[in-house]
Parts: structure tokens; C-alpha cells; sequence
């Protein structure tokens, strides 16, 4: 537990009051951008602000240092009010070269502060980086307060006489950049320095030199009056309790085992690594002690079909992925569906088509995960709101997957899975109970015998005396589960199947409206755009204009009061990360002539992209 | 709190003898392969085999894939999987390592084992997952009627090849000893007994078993062994390798095998005068050096157990993890859903 009093240095210099900041942090991939901004975020958490990140990274590891393919950046947005989105503009953006600067300085705020690391700004640099003319010195930033820092140069001279080799020291200058930030923002710097002296424990040189580049930095802030004065965000009116920093991905891999732990079914996970989903065979493979047993498959399908084996052996199964993985278990998917097992199915959404892009965000695979099968195969899917809510939906997908002994496809994106937000820790005890059906007798048990209310079939585990059973891919007699290629039964067999996926509904809950029950626009949203779209919303009522919001966790089925809301309104806009996906399903079951806005860049919305879709349908612009 | 099974999984084996005979292995699925099938043999094995194990019918699992061999689950009244085309490893890795206590075997093919699952196949093998895997090698498409498959000769002239095959052949012997199957063999299904030998053998081996089972496709492909598999050719074309014992064949046991620089070469054998440097087969070595030479012999076609050896299969591996970090931090979900690091907001 951390205290959250810790008093930042007392400063002459005047503090601005202001309600929120949106900063963000660029330079190689190697220049610890990641580090310094997940740094920021725990001291901003601390501080007791609400807040949002969208880490963004090139698929490269080490891309040719100093261009822009190499440019790695973090965006957080911090305030003293409720913040759900990583923020649309930067207020202060920080370029730790030139080639980050070219990658970034069209998103920063007009008038909004850039602090450059001057040294960087050399001949071979700018020219790595595409410029010409060194844009320090040609007014092309007139735009925007600049402020040039000698980063490597005040580095070297802070940790001068350590005996750091050039290359150790070089490595210190985000720290120096960091307790600058800290400064500027009045933030108190002991989780930083507590995680320094964690990190580094093996080699106390570093952590004396990355303690020392930290406060360096911070005081060069102040004494050199680079600044001028500084700035104060208060605490945000956060729900109270026991919060932590949480990412999508992290929150996946807890909602499963917390499911695992309270179905009393060993996790499973068959993985094959892909970005942006590795980080949960990582997470899960940290936490063996739960049971977890996780594999490394030699390939996509094997990873899922180790799942399947685990799930007809009684175990919660789970598969993750990305949409090429996804595309590689199709075949398997359907003998799932077949089979009737529990299976879940994690696809954290990346650009596609193909290879696409793979370390950033889009929403376009919710047609493969609904349709992306040969024969009629229908499975659940839900998707996560926030970084936070993959861990509700984790534990929603298994449990709906054992209730009603179905695949269920869990879609996140790269977007929820690396972006942070904090998280009210749930009280483990009180998570839904999953129900354990017990077998029907022995001379009652029938493979395909479905249970009234679910439609789920028995789930007899192998070991099972006297419940000894044959499943496969081939077409089941209903009731017995014997092989079948009767005509109607066949017909029977789909109809059943789909009937019990639809059955699902009667387990989601009432959707919650952001706004009025009727109006003139409604938006309907579903997986991360939920913190742009419910921004843009609340910013549209707070000026004058009858908009409200839905968004929808469980895809298919889809919630049975969603007809009736849609209903209510002029008209219904979907704003989604693809070509219109949830628009095109919404048009053809509810004959609702609904619009969308759409943006397929693999960047997350801003919020003022939706706003302005939305003024402009408003207007009687499409 | 640690995540446990309560149920039905967690049964001890039973320790008695168990009255079970073949009949209790029968299903009642009417077997639906060609008339003079080499399938039905290998069942009607397997049938007669696993009573003799002492291990109840419900411990048994048999999973398969797509092909002629693979309805082979449906016959069994075990507990049985019959998946999809190539990927039965998988699968079964997964059952396997879920459910230690099941005795699982994998029936596939040619086609399913070593052309669309041969991926499958060699990392099920390396990672020495406790699966016995038969592979039923008839060296055709059977049930996609009559096109050529990894084994098929070259030249073969098939429905797909009218001009005859340009592939070569896997030696489905040699991937799996490159692949570290801790036991690999070969049998025939013409030669019953030994067949039964050899299964039993693969059932109390711990680890994974590769058999080749050279069975014949009456419809597609009749007699593709017939050359030394037939009952008057057999004992002169064929070499049982038996462990400890030296490489005798022929019907009056007049050859023997020694290594001429790095190849094996055929000699005359008298018992009386034994030729210098006659082969004796170790299926223990350490290294499968020996049992490759064997696996590429073509002349005579050995049969039997190549290799076996004893090596931690993935599920004693990966409880194994699962134990020490039990005792190194103890399962507490709401310690984990805490993180490292919290802070609380006051009311």
C-alpha cells in the first residue's frame, strides 16, 4: 500500500490549478518511453487522479534507431474529473528525437507545450528523420511553446565521476526527462525512486544513477525556470475503495482464473505467441501456483485443440489470440460448436487484413468471430468496454461458455490490451458463483440430452464410470449424440444449436442508457470505443444536444431490450474502428436505417472525431 | 484458493483385477469399413489387448482424426474423440494433460498422421506427451477414394496421379526416432499376434508411442506390403527386432545382419559358426543411432520395437511446475487480483 500524501518539494514558482493534462512521451524504441510512461501513470494513480494511457509502438523490436518506423510513444490523459479516454490532443508532448517529433507533432494541442531533447537535433538525425531544415529553426512550430533541452548533455554532466560507461549513462536520460514531468506537474517522485531501487536491486550502481538523473531533472526544472510555473491537478471524485493500474490484458488473464478458481475447473491455456495477446500466455504462465496449466503450442491450431481436448476432459479451456490465429481455429471452432464444449475463445483484435497491423487497434474481426466458420455455426461473443471491464468480461465468457457448454469468443484489441486504467480491485469472494449440473444417472444419460432451461448438453468427463461416450465433428443424432445424416435431423440439429446460443439472453442484463429513453440520437458502441464514444456524449448533452448512448458487451446474442431502445430514437449511429460491422447486423435484424461513423487508421477514436460525426447527422449531414 | 477438480477426475486407479473382457470394449456402432478392411484386425486387437490391462474401460479415451482409421473411436466403448482432420495430438495433449489418469491412444493415418497433421505429430512426440499413437499406413487415400499419400511410392499412379507420383515418400519411422518419440515401432496387420505383442508393450510404455501398423487398403491400394508382407514371403522378407536378441531372419533362420562400414548388410547365419559383428538389437540405447539404421532398411523390413525409451513425459513436467509454485506462493486469488501495487481512495 502506498501513501498517497507524500508531499512534493515546496516550489517558489507560481502553481496553476488546472482540471486535466493530456501528455505524451515519443523516442526509439529503445529509449525506455514504455517504462517512463507506465512510470508516470503510477504516480499520477497515487496522486489520486483518474486517468487513461494508449502505450502505441511499431511492430519492430528495434527498428532503425533515430527513424520514424522506430518511434515508440505513450499518451496519458490525468484528471481531477472522470477520464475515459487517453486524451485526443497532447497538452505537453515530450520528443526524445527528432524523428519522434516528425511521427507526432501533428497531434499536439495548438499552443501546447513540446520539450525537445535538443541534442538529438543533429544533421544525421533530422535527415534519419526525414527533415531538410532542422524544424527548431525554421518557425515550422510557431504553433507550439518549445522547449529545448540539452537531455543528454545535463544527463552526462548529473552522473559525471560514477564511473557509468557513456552508453549506461545515455540510458538515464529518460529518468532525467521524467523527474522534469514530475516537476511540472507537482507529482511526488518516491514510487518512482521505491520502483528504481526494486528494479535495479542486483546492480545498486543504477540505482544510484537513475535516482540521481531523476532528481537532477526535477531540479533542473525548478532552478532553471524552464518552465515558469507549474501546474496542479487535484484529486478526482473516484468511487472510493482499494484501486490498481490494470491493463487489458492483465485484467484477461485475472478474469480467468478468477473464473478457474471459483468454478473449481483447472485453467487451461493453449497459446501460440502473437502480438498484441502474448502478454496473457505471459501473465497466465506467471501464475502456475492457481493450477494453471498453460501451453505453448506449436501452432494456432494446436493451441486450440488442446483447449478443446482439456474442455471434453473436464477443464476450463481457454484459447487466445489475434485475428490470424483466429483464422487459423476456424475449423476447430466449428468442432467445438459441434461438440457442444466450453470453450473460450480470446482474440485480441489487431489492423488487419493478413498481417495487417500488429501492434495496433481496430475492431474489424466481429463478422469472423460471428461468421468466420464453414456451415451454420453460431457461437456467444462478448467484448470488453475498458481495460478494466476484460477482466468482467474474462469471467463473464467462462462462465456463460461451462452454463451453456458453448464457445464463447472474448474480443478485446490492442488498444484495451496495453492501455491502463485504475481499476477497483473486486472482493474475490463475491464474484458470481459458477452452478455445477450434476450428471443425470447413469441409465438416464443421454450425450445430446439438453437441459431445459440452458439447452446445454451433460458435460461427462473421461474417467467418468458408466458415462463412457464417443463426440466428434460428424453430425449428431439429437438426444443420443450418435452419428446421424438424416436429412431433418440435421435441420434439427442447426436450429437446436443456434436456439441455444439465443438462449443466452435471458443472462444478460438490462443495457444502461447514457441519457434520455427516447431522443433524436442515439450511438450504439460496443468494445474500446466505449471511453471515446461515452466522452463525446456527455460533452454533446453538456451542450444542449439530445444524444444518448448504448454499448454492448454481449454481441450474440444481442441483449433483448436493445430492438426497443433503437426504436426510440431518430436515429441510430454506430461509431466503430472498422467499415461498419455492428452497423451492418443492427440494419439487418432491427430494419433500422442506421448510420455509421468509422475510422480505420488502427488509432483509436478521439473523442472529437465522434462529436463531430454526430454534429454533422445532427445537422442533417448523412 | 486453489483451483481443484472435486470430481470424478480425481479416481484412483482400480487395484484388484477387473472382470472386463472384449465385449465390454464393443460398441454398439455397427463397424462400417470395406469388407476385408486391415482395420477390422487391428481392432479386433485392440479389443482382445485392453482387457488384459487391468485398467477399467472408463480410463480409456481414443481420439482420432479424419480418414478411414479414424472412426476407429466409435467402435470402442471407451470414452473417444473422433476430431478433426490431422490435429487428434492436440487434442489428445490436451485430455492427456487434463486428465493424467487416462490411458489415451490416437488412431490416424497416413494422410491425417503425416501429410495435413504432420506438425502435430512431431511435437506431440518431442514433448513426450503419454499418447500411444498408431498409425495406420495403407499408403493411400481411402476415404477421399484412391489419391496418393505421403507414403505412397514414387511412380504411383493413382486417380491424382495419373502419370505416377513425383513426391517422395516419408519413412514414417525415421521422422518419429528425429522427432524423440520415446518409443517407436512397427508391426503388421496381417501378423496378429505380434501385433498384440507390440500394442501391449506401447500400453505400458510412459511416454509417447509411435507404431507404424503397415494394414491394407482392399479397395484402393490391395497388397501394397503383399511383397513382404504375405504369409509365404514374410519370414524371408521381414526382420523382427527383438531387445537383447541378435538380428536372425529368413524361414530357417539363416541370415543374420552385420554393419559393412555404416550400412547393415545380409549374411548367412549358422548358429554353429555366427558371423562376426552379428547385429544384436538394443531398443534402450541412448542414442537411436541403431534404430535408425534399422528404420531405413528396406532389405529385409524390420518390425518390432526400434526404440524405447524412459524419459519425463509433459504432464509429469508440467504438474511438476504446477506443485513447486504451489508451495513457493500459495493460490490467493484476491492477493493476485491486488496486484503489486494499490491505493485506496477514501470515502
Amino acid at each position: 500500500m502506498s501513501d498517497t500524501s507524500i508531499k512534493p518539494k515546496p516550489s517558489q514558482l507560481p502553481i496553476e490549478e488546472i482540471e486535466s493534462a493530456v501528455i505524451r512521451f515519443a523516442g526509439d524504441s529503445g529509449d525506455g518511453i514504455q517504462l517512463t510512461g507506465m512510470q508516470f501513470t503510477t504516480t499520477t494513480a497515487f496522486a489520486g487522479n483518474d486517468l487513461s494511457t494508449f502505450p502505441d509502438f511499431p511492430a519492430e523490436i528495434r527498428a532503425p534507431v533515430g527513424t520514424t518506423a522506430g518511434v515508440s510513444g505513450f499518451q496519458i490523459q490525468f484528471s481531477s474529473r472522470q477520464v475515459l479516454t487517453p486524451g485526443d490532443a497532447p497538452d505537453v508532448f515530450v520528443a526524445m528525437n527528432p524523428a519522434a517529433l516528425k511521427a507526432n507533432v501533428h497531434d499536439v494541442k495548438k499552443g501546447g507545450m513540446i520539450l525537445v531533447n535538443k541534442d538529438t537535433f543533429n544533421a544525421g538525425n533530422l535527415k534519419k528523420a526525414g527533415y531538410a531544415v532542422n524544424p527548431l529553426e525554421d518557425g515550422s512550430l510557431s504553433d507550439f511553446r518549445v522547449i529545448p533541452v540539452e537531455l543528454g548533455r545535463l544527463t552526462r554532466n548529473a552522473l559525471d565521476g560514477m564511473g557509468l560507461t557513456a552508453t549506461e549513462t545515455e540510458r538515464c536520460k529518460n529518468f532525467f526527462a521524467l523527474g522534469m514531468m514530475y516537476w511540472l506537474y507537482d507529482r511526488p517522485m518516491e514510487a518512482t525512486l521505491k520502483w528504481i531501487e526494486t528494479k535495479f536491486k542486483k546492480n545498486p550502481k543504477y540505482v544510484s544513477a537513475n535516482h540521481k538523473a531523476l532528481h537532477a531533472g526535477n531540479a533542473y526544472a525548478e532552478t532553471a525556470e524552464i518552465f515558469g510555473h507549474h501546474f496542479r491537478v487535484r484529486k478526482a471524485p473516484i468511487e472510493p475503495g482499494v484501486y490498481r493500474n490494470i491493463t487489458g490484458n492483465e485484467a484477461t488473464a485475472l478474469g480467468v482464473i478468477a473464473a478457474s478458481s471459483r468454478s473449481g475447473r483447472p485453467l487451461w491455456y493453449g497459446s501460440y505467441p502473437i502480438t498484441p495477446a502474448s502478454d496473457v500466455l505471459h501473465e497466465l504462465s506467471k501464475n502456475k501456483n492457481f493450477g494453471v496449466k498453460t501451453f505453448q503450442a506449436e501452432d494456432e491450431i494446436a493451441a486450440v485443440g488442446s483447449a478443446i481436448g482439456a474442455a471434453f476432459a473436464g477443464h476450463l479451456a481457454l484459447t487466445g489470440t489475434s485475428g490470424p490465429g483466429i483464422a487459423l481455429k476456424a475449423e476447430a471452432i466449428g468442432l467445438a460448436v459441434m461438440t457442444e464444449l466450453p470453450l473460450v475463445i480470446l482474440n485480441v483484435q489487431r489492423g488487419g487484413p493478413s498481417t495487417g497491423l500488429p501492434t495496433k487497434t481496430e475492431q474489424a474481426d466481429l463478422f469472423q468471430a460471428l461468421y468466420g466458420r464453414n456451415g451454420e455455426c453460431p457461437v456467444a461473443v462478448v467484448a470488453a468496454a475498458t481495460p478494466g471491464d476484460c477482466f468482467t468480461m474474462a469471467y463473464e465468457a467462462c462462465r456463460l461458455a461451462v452454463k451453456y457448454m458453448t464457445p464463447v469468443f472474448l474480443l478485446t484489441d490492442g488498444y484495451l490490451a496495453n492501455g491502463s486504467e485504475p481499476w477497483l480491485i473486486p472482493d474475490a469472494s463475491k464474484l458470481i458463483p459458477f452452478e455445477k449440473v450434476p450428471l443425470p444417472p447413469i441409465g438416464e444419460f443421454k450425450l445430446y440430452k439438453r437441459d431445459p432451461e440452458t439447452m446445454a448438453r451433460p458435460w461427462a468427463a473421461p474417467g467418468t464410470p458408466g458415462y463412457e461416450h464417443r463426440l466428434g465433428g460428424i453430425e449428431k443424432q439429437d438426444i443420443t449424440g450418435n452419428i446421424s445424416y438424416d436429412p431433418d435431423n440435421h435441420e434439427r440439429m442447426v436450429r437446436l444449436r443456434a436456439a441455444k446460443v439465443n438462449k443466452i439472453a435471458q443472462d444478460i442484463p438490462p443495457l444502461e442508457i447514457l441519457g434520455e429513453k427516447k431522443g433524436k440520437v442515439l450511438l450504439v458502441g460496443w468494445g474500446g470505443t466505449y471511453g471515446a464514444i461515452t466522452a463525446a456524449v456527455q460533452n454533446l448533452q453538456k451542450e444542449g444536444h439530445s444524444v444518448s448512448s448504448v454499448h454492448l458487451r454481449h454481441l450474440n446474442p444481442l441483449p433483448a431490450d436493445l430492438g426497443d431502445i433503437l426504436a426510440g430514437f431518430e436515429h441510430v449511429v454506430v461509431p466503430e474502428l472498422n467499415m461498419g460491422q455492428l452497423l451492418k447486423i443492427l440494419r439487418a435484424k432491427y430494419l433500422v436505417p442506421a448510420t455509421g461513423i468509422n475510422k480505420i487508421k488502427g488509432q483509436p477514436f478521439k473523442v472529437s472525431e465522434i462529436e463531430a460525426g454526430v454534429k454533422s447527422i445532427l445537422k442533417g449531414g448523412k | 484458493m486453489a483451483a481443484e477438480s472435486d470430481n470424478e477426475m480425481e479416481m484412483l486407479p482400480a487395484a484388484g483385477p477387473i472382470a472386463q473382457t472384449v465385449k465390454d470394449f464393443k460398441s454398439d456402432q455397427m463397424v462400417r469399413w470395406c469388407p476385408g478392411c486391415g482395420d477390422f484386425a487391428i481392432l479386433a486387437t485392440v479389443q482382445k489387448m485392453l482387457p488384459t490391462l487391468n485398467i477399467p474401460r472408463e480410463k480409456y479415451v481414443f481420439v482420432s482424426g479424419i480418414g478411414c482409421s479414424s472412426r476407429f473411436p466409435y467402435y470402442m466403448n471407451t470414452y473417444g474423440f473422433h476430431t478433426i482432420h490431422g490435429r487428434a495430438p492436440t487434442i489428445a495433449t490436451g485430455i492427456k494433460c487434463s486428465n493424467p489418469e487416462m490411458q489415451v491412444w490416437v488412431v490416424t493415418g497416413d494422410g491425417d498422421g503425416l501429410s495435413i497433421g504432420g506438425n502435430h505429430l512431431i511435437h506431440a512426440l518431442r514433448r513426450n506427451v503419454d499418447l500411444k499413437i498408431l498409425l495406420f499406413n495403407n499408403r493411400i487415400y481411402g476415404l477421399t477414394k484412391g489419391q496418393y499419400s505421403p507414403t505412397s511410392e514414387i511412380g504411383k499412379k493413382t486417380k491424382s496421379s495419373p502419370m505416377g507420383t513425383i513426391d517422395t515418400p516419408i519413412n514414417p519411422i525415421a521422422l518419429a526416432l528425429a522427432a524423440e518419440a520415446s518409443f517407436v515401432a512397427r508391426a503388421v496387420d496381417t501378423d496378429l499376434p505380434f501385433l498384440g505383442e507390440v500394442l501391449t508393450r506401447a500400453a505400458h510404455h510412459k511416454g509417447s508411442v509411435f507404431i507404424e501398423i503397415f494394414q491394407n487398403c482392399i479397395v484402393f491400394n490391395d497388397g501394397a506390403f503383399e511383397n513382404v508382407v504375405a504369409k509365404d514371403v514374410r519370414d524371408e522378407k521381414m526382420l523382427k527386432v527383438i531387445h537383447g536378441k541378435p538380428m536372425i531372419f529368413g524361414v530357417q533362420r539363416d541370415k543374420g545382419i552385420v554393419l559393412n562400414g555404416l550400412e547393415p548388410e545380409v549374411v548367412a547365419f549358422d548358429p554353429a559358426n555366427p558371423p562376426k559383428g552379428l547385429l544384436v538389437h538394443d531398443e534402450k540405447a541412448p542414442t537411436a543411432t541403431l534404430a535408425n539404421l534399422l528404420g531405413h532398411m528396406a532389405e529385409p523390413v524390420p518390425q518390432g520395437i526400434f526404440r524405447a525409451i524412459e524419459r519425463p513425459t509433459l504432464h509429469e513436467l508440467m504438474d511438476a511446475q504446477i506443485d513447486s509454485a504451489k508451495q513457493a506462493k500459495p493460490a490467493d486469488l484476491q492477493k493476485l487480483l491486488n496486484g503489486p501495487e494499490t491505493w485506496t481512495v477514501a470515502a
